[in-house]
């Protein structure tokens, strides 16, 4: 299978890899996937005290459109407020990476860790969480 | 220079030795006779050509030029034998014996028998990949009419005993068939002292022609019989009917021939390199070789990288053509089912990589190898979120994983 320009470059040249202090209170993690399914992704983003998202990082165990999702996901959070950060659905990622069928669940699995960090952060500054919708793949 | 990607799946399909397109080339032009045309000499050249291909292929296996039927391939080979000795013994037994690790062709054929009452059993191997031999002798019954076990395996290129298995077997009055694909031309193979009753070979797996294969039929001790699953003209003793791919048949017969020649000295140089690849790669932290490492084809090694995944290594070693055990390289998203029947965790499965030497691979691509795979191991660990827990002493089997 060929894999489209973005998702070579992404995978190439991986933005924001790293990792956060996760015990901070400004930090969220997001860890999800799993090993034995062949990809686990981890987005952590730091949080201003204007809600904004002033840095974001991730890694990511999995095939080359996974680290790409991932890779662009961090680009599109930075500078978003974490109401805004929900906004970004995983067709979005699939346009903009132009990833086949069979890779759409590498999408699904990046909106994922940012909402499950969306939520890490919000669980730890007392805010009221949103719900996660069930794995849809 | 090298040039690149470089080919190390020489266990999916080889380069045709150019000796043998020098061999097959008269036969698409001036010598295109049928040959089944008794009648004038286009058929008796075509024929001739047949003959003398049946006889190198004959001679690698040490069988009789008799018992060698042509085939479009392996595939069509693990049909015909299995099919048709299950048409031809069924009112003996409808007792199969396989291994969960043989090829989709054989699992296939054995399941679509199934459908037509024969009771099948999927033996299971052992972490090695090897087969327990007190497993397979509990398993045979007086039904049992047919062992199908191959000879070396396609994903981690261990070799099974098969003269123990054929001797199991014969016990019982079963007949022993085995695909022997990735063995033949690569180590060697002989039908009468390993007790091969039925037994599969490729053409292009062994530096020759895609499109064409064989089947062994012993014709002595016993006399071996099957059903033949294509009607027609009664080609190939009434077992494969088919105008026979002359110029297909001849590359095979010339690809044996090489094969027989040059296997020996092949076999040394092709493992002291697979060895140094195999020692290298070993050098990586928790990577693991897969399989056992003493009954092995001497050109195939399969690794598992712990914690990076295999499509995306992949995906960082552009310049090698590789396989993967990993769910991503097929659409069914379940790893390697070979790698999982050694017990392998779905996690080390996905992390394997499958590196495949052959009769075109030099020492400087080796070593290119090494380089380019260790760099890109070292590259995706840094990306793996798997590799910063391992690394902070993380038990990942503590995490309570979202699986999907």
């Amino acid at each position: 299978m060929a894999y489209s320009d973005k998702v070579i470059d992404h995978y190439s040249n991986p933005r924001n890899v790293g990792t956060l202090d996760k015990s901070k209170k400004s930090v969220g993690t997001g860890l999800v996937g799993a090993p034995e399914c062949g990809d686990v992704m981890r987005l952590q983003i730091e949080v201003d005290e204007n809600h904004m998202i002033t840095d974001a990082k991730f890694k990511t165990f999995g095939c080359g459109s996974a680290i790409a999702s991932s890779s662009l996901a961090t680009e599109w959070l930075k500078g978003k407020s974490i109401n805004d950060a929900l906004e970004i659905d995983n067709m979005d990622i699939v346009e903009e990476l132009a990833l086949p069928p069979v890779k759409i669940h590498c999408s699904v699995l990046a909106e994922d860790a940012i909402k499950s960090a969306i939520n890490d952060y919000r669980a730890k500054n007392g805010l009221p969480l949103f719900e996660l919708e069930k794995s849809h793949h | 220079m090298i040039k690149t990607p470089i080919y190390l799946d020489n266990n999916a399909t080889t380069q045709m030795d150019p000796r043998v397109l020098d061999a097959m080339l008269p036969y698409f032009t001036e010598k295109f006779g049928n040959a089944a045309s008794r009648n004038h000499p286009y058929g008796w050249v075509a024929e001739e050509g047949v003959d003398y291909a049946r006889e190198q292929v004959a001679k690698l296996i040490g069988a009789n030029e008799k018992e060698i039927i042509f085939t479009s391939g392996a595939t069509e080979s693990d049909n015909l034998a299995i099919k048709g000795v299950y048409e031809m013994y069924k009112d003996k037994g409808n007792h199969i014996i396989t291994l969960t690790t043989e090829h989709k062709a054989v699992l296939d054929a054995c399941k679509h028998l199934e459908k037509l009452g024969a009771n099948i059993t999927y033996l299971d191997v052992e972490s090695d990949g090897l087969v327990d031999l007190q497993k397979l002798e509990a398993a045979m019954t007086t039904e049992t009419i047919l062992v199908a076990i191959m000879y070396a395996n396609n994903e981690i290129g261990v070799i099974q005993p098969v003269k123990q298995i054929s001797a199991i077997a014969h016990k019982f009055g079963a007949l022993f068939f085995t695909d022997a694909v990735q063995a033949v031309g690569k180590i060697p193979v002989n039908v009468i002292d390993d007790g091969i009753d039925l037994l599969a070979l490729s053409g292009h797996k062994m530096y020759g022609p895609k499109g064409v294969g064989a089947l062994y039929v012993r014709r002595k001790n016993p006399r071996v019989k099957v059903t033949s699953q294509m009607d027609g003209g009664g080609h190939e003793r009434g077992m494969r009917s088919g105008t026979l791919n002359v110029p297909g048949i001849v590359g095979l017969g010339k690809a044996c021939e090489l094969c027989f020649d040059e296997m020996e000295t092949e076999a040394v140089r092709l493992t002291a390199l697979r060895n140094k690849l195999e020692s290298s790669l070993s050098e990586l932290e928790e990577s693991y070789v897969n399989g056992n490492v003493n009954h092995r084809l001497p050109h195939t090694a399969n690794i598992s990288f712990k914690y990076v995944e295999g499509e995306g290594l992949m995906m960082a070693m552009k310049d090698m053509a590789v396989s993967s055990g990993s769910a991503c390289t097929s659409a069914s998203l379940e790893p390697s089912y070979v790698l999982k029947s050694l017990g392998l965790s779905d996690d080390l499965a996905h992390s394997s990589i499958r590196f495949g030497l052959g009769r075109f691979s030099t020492e400087e691509e080796v070593d290119f190898a090494i380089e380019n795979t260790k760099k890109a191991v070292l590259h995706l660990r840094e990306l793996s979120p798997l590799w910063e827990m391992f690394k902070e002493g993380i038990d990942l089997d503590s995490i309570e994983w979202a699986a999907h």
